[in-house]
């Protein structure tokens, strides 16, 4: 996680509930990766982070005015630009 | 191919309307059946085109993309381009959400680089009308043939059919390219395409799928190994080539198809029913009350259905028992055949309500919420949100509850679900652990307050939790290990089910319950009843007949024959088997008695209470409330005088039945969603080797510990 110092890029898990942001990039393995960006999660695109659920996991997105969920340790390798 | 009917493939991302555009499409009976080797359906019906002209429309399950490393994944290119030996299908329609334009037509872009012959069905545009006010410039943008539809209320269909039949009658199938693949891609590319062996076509668009889809742990089917070795080999990574082509896609996507629109979809109504539905404290209540209806249904509210049936077959049987001559036949009719058919019909009340309030679930939106808001839970068995549903229904019936694993996306997670479904408490179970709580334990009151009785049946409902969530937690590390698949859910805006669709979905469910798994319980049924009461010519220790003619009352008669017809039980071929069986069993404490009642249990596992009965010489029609069955059973002893049944042994036989596969349904149900053997073959070994190691822990431990054995 060196890069993380450079950068002024957070984690999507760290963004503020309600905040939206631009996406820099993607981690995690590779079917994941392709998953979330056929879904238009793709670097450059704007998402919001909307919600987590009551029991404090998955997180509520929205992107392209699509609604996705996923889970924190997920989001925690999604790369954002406030 | 000229002269067969066309094919259409009907294609789409989840939530589009395409189940209710197939069937508004259709009209008529679908043909199901099992893709091969996944457990995903395939459907098939007859569309008419208009003047005696009809075509086959196939289903394709919901996909965002052709691209995947799994087999059901893979069943999406299969369907449209033919590869694998399939029919290559002459026309694709393309659902398209239109209140979602740019994430659905990414698959649409997909459909372009492969070269299918194309038409968008625009559903949802009643929805849309404010954000997309000129459909048509969609259809220039995308150089494609685009009918706007209601799916809900079939406005549109007709238009849609009109353009269906053009473009079969005047394909376009020429590729279309919206973005150019950079120098390193088209190396890669054109790398594959000159591996492609024989018999597969030297295509961009498969190269792509090739490069995007193989990896070193797919479970794809079918791909040459030249093709396999060029996707895997060197160049840029594939995390690199991915990320070229997503993002190329999408950019011309935002730079041509988002300015068509006027504004963000409208979810205002689903901003409002999320605010209460996925809230920390509402939505919990509302989801208790919601699953508490759906649980109650089964296990409650099917019970008067059920009971009619019962009632029914019973009539039926005794109907037939006494028009005919006695005798074999007479019992094959009444015993076997007739009993069978009630006991897969029995089942229908159950899938039937199960199915209804699934359909009502999936098609509201609210099964995405139950997944959100249960994940964190089912997140513990290595399963997500969606699995919940499928595990609640096993409480009551684990066969409507395997039914319900097909509202789960990956092949992985519903064979794990169906894996440990069966160990839930379903209410089979009840009249074994009523009659063994009733009969061994004492009504006492742990501290004048807590019911012993009560606080046991507890304790079983717990246990089985509790193994249900090992043996998933032990299953999904070995058996059933996959690569971790992380969760990405789509939260569809929340709109009202459609009736009809959730009634077809209902009933195609129910009768092919009754064709396929009914098939093999009707079968077992036969055949556990032939272990029973063959062979006939058991020898008796008294004459019973001279004595039943000779007897003095009713009831004399009715203790002579409940004895006679116990000795015949225990000479037939399953009576043998329970001895046969009791090297096996005695180490639990079980003796050749409660042996064969283990055989009969398997035809249902309250069939246990009844098979003791004649067992034991009271009489076949008897319930777990059996004041006589009970202390029979007390007073049953084992050759060197003491007690067959001590309250140990009774624990060790309820732990059997809360873990062994001792319901021939079941393994019917799961052999037919699973298609084959393989899979009810190892639940039924698993589950029963569990059963017999606890029985074994419990008996002997509790010797050991200096409990009366």
């Amino acid at each position: 996680m060196a890069e993380r110092h450079q950068t002024d890029e957070i984690p999507l898990a760290s963004l503020a509930t309600g905040a939206t942001a631009l996406l820099t990039r993607i981690g995690g393995d590779r079917a994941f990766r392709r998953r979330v960006m056929e879904l238009g999660l793709v670097p450059g695109s704007a998402v919001q982070k909307r919600k987590t659920a009551p029991l404090g996991d998955p997180i509520e997105l929205e992107v392209r005015g699509c609604r996705l969920s996923i889970r924190r340790a997920e989001a925690e390798v999604v790369w954002v630009k406030a | 191919m000229s002269e067969a009917r066309p094919l259409i493939a009907l294609a789409g991302n989840p939530n589009t309307g395409k189940t209710t555009l197939f069937n508004h499409l259709t009209g008529s009976r679908a043909r199901v059946g099992n893709y091969p080797g996944v457990t995903v359906e395939r459907r098939v019906a007859t569309m008419t085109l208009g003047a005696g002209q009809e075509a086959d429309l196939v289903d394709i399950p919901g996909t965002y993309s052709i691209v995947g490393r799994s087999a059901e994944e893979q069943i999406a290119v299969r369907e449209l381009t033919g590869l694998g030996g399939g029919r290559r299908p002459d026309l694709v329609v393309l659902c398209v959400d239109a209140t979602n334009l740019v994430r659905n037509l990414y698959l649409a872009l997909q459909l372009q680089e492969l070269g299918v012959n194309l038409v968008i069905a625009l559903t949802m545009m009643d929805e849309a009308r404010g954000i997309l006010p000129e459909p048509h410039r969609l259809g220039a943008a995308l150089q494609c043939s685009i009918a706007p539809v209601v799916a809900r209320s079939g406005e549109g269909v007709s238009a849609l059919v009109e353009l269906i039949r053009d473009r079969l009658a005047t394909p376009d199938a020429a590729p279309r390219w919206r973005w150019t693949p950079s120098a390193a891609l088209r190396e890669v590319m054109d790398r594959v395409t000159a591996a492609a062996p024989a018999g597969w076509p030297k295509d961009d668009a498969l190269a792509l799928w090739a490069l995007m889809s193989v990896s070193e742990d797919d479970e794809l089917q079918g791909v040459p190994a030249a093709v396999r070795a060029a996707a895997l080999l060197g160049g840029p990574g594939g995390e690199a080539i991915d990320e070229e082509v997503i993002t190329a896609r999408y950019r011309w996507l935002d730079e041509h198809i988002a300015p068509l629109l006027s504004g963000p979809p409208e979810r205002s109504l689903t901003d409002r029913v999320d605010a209460v539905l996925i809230h920390p404290v509402f939505g919990f209540v509302v989801f208790l009350g919601i699953m508490f209806v759906v649980f109650q249904s089964l296990f409650a509210w099917a019970d008067p259905a059920i009971t009619l049936i019962e009632d029914v077959f019973g009539a039926l049987g005794g109907l037939i028992a006494s028009s005919l001559p006695p005798g074999i036949l007479n019992d094959l009719l009444v015993n076997g055949v007739i009993g069978g058919m009630g006991s897969v019909v029995v089942f229908l009340p159950q899938i039937l309500l199960l199915f209804f309030m699934l359909g009502l679930l999936e098609d509201s939106g609210y099964m995405a919420r139950v997944a959100y808001l249960m994940d964190r839970v089912m997140r513990l068995m290595n399963l997500n949100g969606r699995a919940f549903v499928p595990m609640l229904s096993g409480f009551a019936c684990a066969i409507p509850a395997v039914m319900a694993t097909r509202t789960m996306e990956r092949q992985r997670d519903r064979l794990l679900t169906m894996m440990v479904v069966p160990l839930m408490t379903c209410s089979a179970r009840l009249p074994i652990y009523t009659l063994m709580i009733g009969a061994l334990f004492p009504p006492d009151r742990l501290w004048g307050v807590v019911p012993v009785q009560g606080l046991l049946m507890v304790a079983m409902y717990l246990f089985s939790v509790v193994m249900a969530l090992s043996a998933a937690w032990v299953l999904s590390r070995t058996v059933l290990k996959a690569p971790n698949v992380a969760l990405v859910l789509e939260l569809p805006p929340y709109r009202a089910p459609r009736l009809r669709d959730v009634l077809r979905m209902m009933t195609s469910r129910a009768s092919m319950f009754l064709r396929e798994a009914g098939t093999v319980i009707l079968g077992f049924t036969i055949l556990l009843w032939a272990l029973l009461s063959f062979p006939k010519d058991v020898e008796l220790t008294q004459d019973y007949e001279a004595q039943i003619a000779a007897a003095a009352t009713e009831e004399q008669a009715a203790e002579l024959t409940a004895a006679r017809d116990g000795e015949r039980l225990r000479g037939s071929y399953g009576g043998r088997l329970g001895h046969a069986l009791e090297p096996v069993i005695q180490p639990l404490g079980f003796d050749w008695k409660i042996g064969v009642g283990l055989i009969g249990a398997f035809a249902a596992r309250e069939v246990f209470v009844s098979t003791m009965g004649v067992v034991y010489g009271v009489g076949g029609d008897v319930n777990e409330e059996s004041v006589t069955l009970r202390e029979r059973m007390r007073s049953e002893l084992r050759d060197d005088g003491k007690p067959v049944y001590t309250p140990l042994v009774g624990m060790s036989l309820m732990a059997f039945f809360a873990l062994a596969c001792q319901c021939m349904s079941t393994l019917a149900v799961v052999k037919r969603e699973t298609g084959g053997w393989r899979w009810p073959a190892f639940l039924f070994v698993y589950m029963t080797s569990l059963a017999w190691a606890v029985s074994f822990v419990i008996y002997q431990g509790g010797r050991l510990l200096g409990f009366a054995g």
